[in-house]
């Protein structure tokens, strides 16, 4: 058994972790705040746009449709966008985002399918990359700046230049969406060829200047807000996940201590006992 | 008293304004338009300008760089790819703003894409001529 001042630097040791784990878990709830409230107030615009280009796609159709809406017509060749976090820390947050992206790449390479991936954050390229890392095309940082546009405006950029070089014929994201601070859930979303959401009834629109020139702009600018929103719903639901899992950490820890305060206590006592009764027996031998 | 419009400007950041209103002035790629209730099913892009709002005699005013617009009969959406209020507005962030979009338009790998970063600088040292 451990003696007694083994055990007294083993309980220092858990005790400073605990303090650490604490930390993290108040940083984590302070950022969460204004990381949720970022990613609340992007939705507004998401779906104005959505909502936008539902009407516009009611009205363009056929052989004109700009490639980004109706796409190559084939579901060759695709891109895979997976969007993690930087750090880790976070509990089963990365992981899950990268089971979905493994089950999806699978899928996809089950039926023959060409795929290429491009990752944002440092933790799924680092997962990715053992068993795709051939595949990799780009990889991204998050960087420690709240994402903004322009963070996002390179990585769109170079995937449309992608797309209208003809390299892809489908173009994926997978993030995690942030549905409230104790469910996070991995998501695979379609960004080329747009998936078109709502009844899509059509309205009589007028169109300023042309419905293609407006497309032409909508449809890109789009590609970047879906890649800003699907950012910001990452980092608020890093910051929840790691706020849950420093909690879950702390809690631990606590508990460690006293198993640990009790054993130790145990064995002091024991050893005092055994000190008595050598000392008593010796007494009694005299 | 006419019918009010609801009036939605929101940026990719954040939703700016959700009010009714009397009326609304856009800067639309096609010259300014005047906005009220019962206006016509549109949707336009947008330069960069300001938006002017009035409402019951109290005027405000925004600067967007550039965005979209969807109008129709009680609602106007405006989907700003920057939005600040004139308020909050400072000649030092329109001149970077200006920079930028001339280090855009020299980048510019496309025509269209030159051109759309032409249009852009004009429209700014427009908004800052009046400033």
């Amino acid at each position: 058994m451990a003696s007694v001042k083994e055990m007294r630097t083993r309980i220092g040791s858990v005790k400073s972790t605990q303090k650490i784990t604490k930390a993290l878990q108040m940083v984590a709830a302070a950022k969460l705040r204004r990381a949720q409230s970022a990613a609340e107030s992007a939705r507004p615009y998401a779906r104005s746009m959505a909502n936008v280009i539902a009407n516009l796609a009611a009205g363009v159709s056929g052989p004109s449709a700009p490639l980004l809406l109706a796409g190559t017509g084939k579901d060759q060749r695709h891109l895979i966008i997976v969007a993690t976090s930087d750090r880790g820390l976070a509990g089963g947050f990365n992981s899950g985002i990268v089971r979905a992206a493994r089950e999806k790449i699978a899928a996809l390479l089950a039926t023959g399918k060409d795929v290429k991936i491009i990752t944002i954050g440092r933790k799924g390229r680092d997962q990715l990359k053992r068993q795709y890392g051939d595949r990799f095309l780009e990889t991204f940082e998050v960087g420690i700046k709240p994402a903004g546009l322009a963070l996002v405006k390179p990585i769109s950029e170079k995937v449309l230049e992608m797309y209208r070089g003809g390299n892809f014929d489908v173009v994926t994201l997978i993030y995690s969406a942030f549905k409230s601070v104790v469910t996070q859930t991995p998501t695979v979303r379609q960004l080329i060829p747009a998936l078109v959401e709502g009844s899509g009834k059509a309205a009589f629109y007028d169109y300023e200047p042309d419905e293609d020139t407006i497309l032409e702009a909508l449809l890109p600018q789009n590609i970047s807000v879906q890649l800003l929103t699907a950012l910001l719903e990452n980092q608020a639901g890093f910051f929840a996940s790691q706020m849950a899992a420093m909690d879950n950490a702390t809690r631990n820890a606590g508990d460690m201590i006293k198993a640990l305060t009790i054993q130790m206590n145990r064995t002091r006592q024991a050893q005092i006992t055994k000190e008595l009764i050598e000392i008593i027996s010796g007494a009694a031998a005299v | 008293m006419a019918d009010k419009i609801l009036f939605d400007l929101v940026s990719p950041e954040k939703l700016l304004l959700s009010k009714s209103v009397d009326m609304v002035t856009v800067p639309g790629t096609e010259g300014y338009m005047g906005v009220m209730a019962g206006h016509a099913s549109l949707v336009s892009t947008l330069r960069a300008g300001m938006i002017d709002m009035r409402d019951d005699d109290q005027d405000s005013r925004f600067f967007i760089r550039g965005g979209f617009v969807e109008i129709n009969a009680t609602k106007i959406t405006v989907l700003a790819e920057e939005a600040i209020p004139f308020g909050e507005l400072e000649l030092a962030t329109l001149d970077q703003r200006i920079v930028d979009a001339q280090e855009d338009e020299i980048a510019a790998k496309t025509d269209a894409d030159r051109a759309r970063a032409a249009q852009l600088v004009d429209d700014l040292k427009l908004v800052r001529a009046a400033f």
